[in-house]
């Protein structure tokens, strides 16, 4: 069918890549500007990531954490698009998103208390800036939008950043929330890890829209797509939209296309809705094997470091999840305690109930 | 001291705010240029500057998450939801992610935001205008809410709103921003969160009412007095946290009690009010406590509303019911 004169017309994206799933450089002129130090810094965060991950689905097996949402096969795009940020930068993660918060500060012990349904894990530390993970899908957008206008009003050069997933953008806050970054040119970038999957609803079944990418045109904010199991890629695109945020260029939505290897939460099972030979195609796109392979050619890493950092996280693993489990239990009257600031005489009464 | 309506009473306290405090900031749909569909923020963008009082796009949710975020970097958003039916596309930023921030942080962020909405009946406003939805907002833990009966308290139950660390969803009767004028001090002054008033003293029954019910229970007291009934008149003033001492002192003296809201009968403030009396004055009781409440539908279109709403007949009538029971 031919276009209407009058009609909104999009052109089809091709998401960036600088690597390709060989390690070899395809794109040099999208080469993020990194020393040595900080790709290996880079690489050592991805395996640390995945162990970790792999730890941490363990523990839930053996009844030592709660809630667990799995993250590997995404640790291009959550180690990579943290690694770009400045330190004062904020991050809004949604649930799944516990990688950028531990390595934007949140100490690890408090990712599992949060886990474990200890309030102490929400507890952010002065001077870490970001949110505690977010249940509610999408919420976190307009959180961070939020916080991008207050970084605005105060003339401060930082950014917002936060995540959702393909899910997520069909929510009405992705689109509230984008909107308004539109409206007032505000310095945030919403990430929308695509990895194929809302639970189990496939990505076809989610939106008719060219991507989520896409999605951006409708706000008058910039739209891109990167190959989310590159992390330089990543990096790349993340950076240059910190930086338009910093210069007042407004907001950008970044949509990165990834695959989540293990199932949606540890009730889930991935047999029910992806084939073996799509799991196949997509571990051989592994963001950890395609850095070790550029890596390994600059002579920069070898499968003694990967032994080595495996050996470190979990060990470091095994530390947190006990200083997790050595603290307190939250308490009935600790609870009524955080409701407001002061606890009200009828708050303070209700305590006498718990004792 | 200056004469002012309950609505410019409520802008001068975010006037006096706004002067007082640089983290205090106005925004919602149409309150800029204008100052709101009924003009309660008239005047504060031309005197504190579009930075500070300004426009959104048209979504609650968003004005609201904004609210929150916004909230977490040190400001003091006041944010207006337009009608109080709208307030259903906020319910999460309002009533989960800014009521649960204090907890989910552990104390490390809150959410010191004021939600103002308009509300209440007799208007003949449109549908989703005029329900009355504190219910909702009671039963949600973490934030508080207000509903003032007149400009005084709206002014300084509004400052102590906007000062409290806290979320606080303050509602705002519609027909009382241009009822009747009182003095009002022009500069700034607090009215405690969670004290009611007593505005009419007696000895034989208590009328317990918020916002625009507190004048209809006021007439409906001056009906009994003719009868040689005393009604006491309790204006709560906030809902949540609710001032039951208050309430309790009140039927100690005078043995029975009415609650009248304009919200459905069933659960809600007037339930809560009652429950609670049950807990702390039972042996103080004559008679059961009755409601004069709308019936359990929605809000019904205009041309009903008056016959929906409760007036000065019913509360009469339900005082008397208690009285002679």
């Amino acid at each position: 069918m031919s276009k209407l004169p009058y009609e909104v017309h999009s052109e089809p994206v091709t998401p960036l890549s600088v690597l390709s799933p060989e390690g070899e450089v395809v794109n040099e002129a999208y080469m993020p500007n990194l020393t040595d130090d900080q790709l290996k810094e880079i690489m050592y965060r991805m395996v640390f990531t995945r162990t970790w991950d792999e730890r941490a689905v363990n523990l839930g097996r053996q009844g030592r954490l709660g809630f667990y949402a799995p993250v590997s096969g995404q640790e291009a795009s959550m180690v990579g698009s943290e690694y770009a940020l400045n330190k004062d930068d904020f991050v809004c993660p949604g649930y799944r998103d516990m990688p950028q918060i531990v390595w934007h500060g949140l100490p690890l012990y408090q990712a599992f208390l949060y886990s474990r349904g200890h309030q102490h894990g929400g507890q952010i530390p002065e001077g870490v800036h970001v949110l505690m993970p977010q249940i509610i899908i999408g919420a976190q957008i307009l959180h961070a939008t939020g916080v991008a206008m207050a970084f605005k009003k105060k003339g401060e050069k930082r950014v917002a950043i936060t995540y959702t997933g393909d899910g997520g953008s069909s929510e009405g806050d992705f689109y509230e929330g984008l909107n308004f970054a539109g409206a007032f040119k505000l310095p945030v970038i919403y990430v929308v890890q695509n990895n194929g999957y809302a639970i189990t609803t496939p990505f076809a079944k989610q939106t008719a829209a060219q991507s989520i990418a896409h999605k951006a045109l409708a706000a008058g904010v910039r739209g891109v797509q990167v190959d989310g199991m590159d992390v330089l890629a990543v990096i790349k695109a993340v950076s240059e939209a910190a930086e338009r945020g910093r210069n007042g260029e407004g907001a950008t939505l970044i949509e990165m296309i990834t695959y989540r290897f293990r199932p949606h939460s540890m009730a889930d099972d991935t047999s029910k809705y992806r084939t073996k030979d799509e799991e196949g195609e997509w571990s051989v796109k592994d963001p950890i094997t395609r850095f070790a392979k550029f890596l390994e050619k600059k002579g920069l890493w070898t499968d003694e470091d990967t032994a080595r950092v495996k050996e470190e996280a979990k060990a470091t693993v095994n530390e947190h999840i006990k200083k997790a489990e050595a603290t307190d239990k939250m308490t009935v009257s600790g609870l009524i305690d955080s409701m407001f600031e002061t606890t009200p005489a009828y708050l303070e009464a209700q305590k006498a109930d718990f004792q | 001291m200056a004469q002012m309506n309950m609505k410019e009473a409520i802008r001068d306290a975010m006037r006096v705010e706004l002067k007082n405090d640089p983290n205090v900031i106005v925004f919602g749909e149409d309150v800029g240029k204008v100052g709101g569909v009924f003009r309660a923020t008239e005047g504060l963008q031309g005197e504190f500057g579009e930075e500070r009082v300004f426009d959104t796009p048209l979504a609650e949710s968003a004005i609201a998450g904004m609210a929150v975020g916004m909230g977490l970097q040190g400001f003091r958003p006041v944010a207006e939801i337009q009608f109080v039916g709208f307030i259903y596309e906020a319910l999460d930023q309002m009533f989960v992610q800014a009521a649960r921030m204090r907890y989910r942080s552990g104390g490390r962020y809150n959410s010191p935001i004021v939600f103002r909405t308009p509300f209440g009946g007799g208007v003949k406003a449109a549908e989703l205008h005029t329900d009355s939805l504190e219910g909702l907002a009671i039963q949600t833990p973490g934030i508080k809410v207000i509903v003032p009966s007149n400009p005084y308290d709206a002014k300084g139950l509004l400052v102590s709103a906007i000062r409290d660390n806290d979320p606080v969803f303050f509602m705002e009767h519609l027909n009382l921003y241009h009822a009747f004028r009182q003095d009002v001090p022009e500069e700034a002054y607090t009215v405690e969160i969670g004290k009611a008033n007593i505005v009419r003293e007696g000895a034989d029954v208590t009328i317990i009412a918020y916002g625009l019910m507190v004048h209809t229970a006021m007439k409906a007291a001056e009906e009994l007095e003719k009868n040689g009934v005393k009604a006491e008149v309790i204006d709560l003033r906030t809902l949540l946290p609710l001032d039951i001492e208050t309430i309790v002192a009140s039927i100690q003296k005078t043995n029975r009690a009415i609650v009248v809201q304009e919200a459905q009968k069933t659960s809600g403030a007037a339930a809560e009010i009652i429950a609670q009396i049950n807990e702390y004055a039972i042996l103080h009781l004559e008679a059961p406590v009755l409601r004069v409440t709308g019936p359990d539908t929605v809000y019904p279109y205009a041309q009903i509303e008056d016959s929906w709403l409760p007036n000065v007949d019913r509360i009469v009538k339900a005082a008397n019911q208690v009285i002679n029971f």
